[in-house]
């Protein structure tokens, strides 16, 4: 009979440790954390890349609702022409152009470069976005269209050129994941169609390959590269791969990307299907874009009243 | 002597289901920020704050899921995550601290009590000392608390680059609004 007292007491003793150590593992901060929506909601991977480009071909990013980014882009003349042309700096070509947000995941663009005086518009759909965590949505996915007119008046001009003529349209599927806080990747398998060809041999149709990423170095600055893998025919033969490597600095609401690349085209058509110069030779092109977002959408002010 | 025995042992268990009913909870708090600058002002607001009080001890607790700060422009909300609170690496901030006055404060009767809170905020991986006066408001079994305090983001180690430092208060005031409900723990 005592010794089942004392076995008794043992457990009441037992149990109240138990509670109290219980009580200190309470910890309430922990209880907290176990509550906050930190592991439970997967947030949208946010700055695969930093702008709306990696270099010259389109990132998966798209601009929010009501964004306007104003693009200005400068390709230099190749460093090899000499230093009578002050190693390419004489000559320069540009684009200007204005992309918009329609929603957070439709955007609009058009531009206009000076190369071949090409006017260009594009529709680019992201219909699906990377979420952190886990490996339900893994990568974020783009539709990208574009159509570009070559306004370049004939050589003879007697010859005349039929509008269908002078348009290109580009296809690419985007597909984009950012592995950690410094490394993204994009794979843009990309499809050209053009109306007309120079000559009887080229093909209408180009089938490429994208491969760029991006690496940070720096909280605001990264380095980006980016390569157009030609896939075999007849184009493949006469033209050549595009390469581009670039240096990106942020600062707000600005991009400034520095860059070498063996092509001088700012657009798709003339970035992967008719791109000439290779780097072995010098033919490098020095050039930089700068990209400026403008918010548009004024009745998104935060109000106080509404929480 | 057995039945006695009972008794002691239920009575242990009991009073330790007494202690979880004074804790009061909320996992939809409502934090938000103010930075003013002559250029630009910026704000942004967190309404997924969980948020422990508990009356026996004072003792007052937030966890603050980072990412969940919603920004009017979304870049100004990419640069917050990305450059400056890095959330990524530091997810969540927390504040772990007591209301000093708790003894003033009666939970049984309904009314607005001044407090005084003090404990120690972690943002960004730093962790500072902070004190901030608010109100709890009683009504019934839900209670209301409130606060306004400032910091400064130097303090916790969050650089702002030159080209934007104008564009950034140099003190950030932050609000807080709970609504609590009383805990009930899962079993």
């Amino acid at each position: 009979m005592r010794q089942k007292y004392y076995l008794f007491l043992f457990v009441i003793f037992c149990s109240v440790c138990a509670r109290q150590a219980a009580a200190q593992d309470d910890d309430l901060l922990k209880m907290a954390e176990a509550a906050d929506s930190t592991q439970q909601n997967a947030s949208y991977t946010t700055g695969i890349f930093k702008g709306t480009r990696i270099i010259t071909g389109h990132s998966v990013q798209t601009n929010a609702q009501k964004e306007l980014v104003l693009l200005i882009s400068h390709r230099f003349g190749t460093l090899n022409s000499g230093a009578y042309n002050f190693f390419g700096l004489d000559n320069a070509v540009m684009r200007l152009a204005l992309e918009y947000g329609l929603t957070n995941n439709l955007n609009v663009g058009f531009g206009r470069s000076s190369y071949q005086k090409t006017f260009d518009g594009f529709l680019k759909y992201r219909f699906m976005r990377q979420q952190d965590g886990g490996w339900q949505r893994p990568v974020s996915a783009v539709l990208f269209g574009s159509a570009a007119l070559n306004s370049l008046r004939p050589s003879n001009p007697e010859q005349d050129i039929m509008f269908k003529s002078r348009l290109t349209y580009t296809t690419q599927l985007l597909i984009a994941r950012k592995f950690n806080q410094n490394l993204s990747l994009q794979l843009s398998p990309t499809w050209i169609h053009r109306n007309l060809v120079p000559t009887r041999q080229d093909e209408s149709d180009v089938y490429a390959i994208g491969l760029s990423g991006r690496h940070k170095i720096t909280k605001r600055t990264s380095f980006n590269a980016e390569y157009f893998y030609l896939l075999p025919g007849h184009t493949a033969d006469t033209y050549t791969n595009a390469l581009s490597l670039s240096f990106d600095i942020e600062t707000g609401g600005h991009v400034f990307q520095l860059l070498f690349s063996n092509s001088i085209g700012m657009i798709e058509k003339n970035l992967i299907a008719d791109n000439m110069g290779t780097w072995g030779n010098g033919d490098i092109y020095f050039g930089f874009n700068i990209s400026r977002v403008f918010d548009l959408d004024k009745s998104r002010k935060m109000d106080k009243k509404k929480y | 002597m057995k039945v006695f025995l009972l008794l002691i042992w239920l009575l242990v268990l009991g009073s330790g289901e007494g202690v979880a009913q004074n804790r009061y909870f909320t996992r939809a708090g409502h934090i938000w920020f103010f930075s003013e600058t002559p250029i630009e002002n910026i704000e942004a607001h967190n309404k997924a704050v969980s948020s422990f009080l508990s009356f026996d001890t004072g003792e007052l607790v937030f966890s603050v899921p980072m990412k969940n700060y919603e920004f009017r422009k979304s870049l100004m909300q990419e640069h917050f995550n990305e450059n400056f609170l890095e959330t990524d690496k530091y997810p969540r901030g927390t504040f772990k601290g007591t209301i000093t006055n708790i003894q003033s404060i009666d939970f049984r009767k309904d009314g607005v009590y001044p407090t005084k809170v003090t404990g120690t905020l972690t943002i960004h991986g730093v962790s500072r000392q902070v004190t901030a006066d608010g109100t709890l408001d009683v009504k019934g079994n839900r209670i209301g608390a409130k606060s306004t305090f400032t910091i400064t983001p130097q303090e916790y180690n969050i650089e702002i680059p030159l080209l934007v430092r104008n564009h950034i208060a140099k003190i950030i005031q932050i609000n807080v609004d709970m609504q609590y409900e009383p805990y009930v723990a899962k079993q």
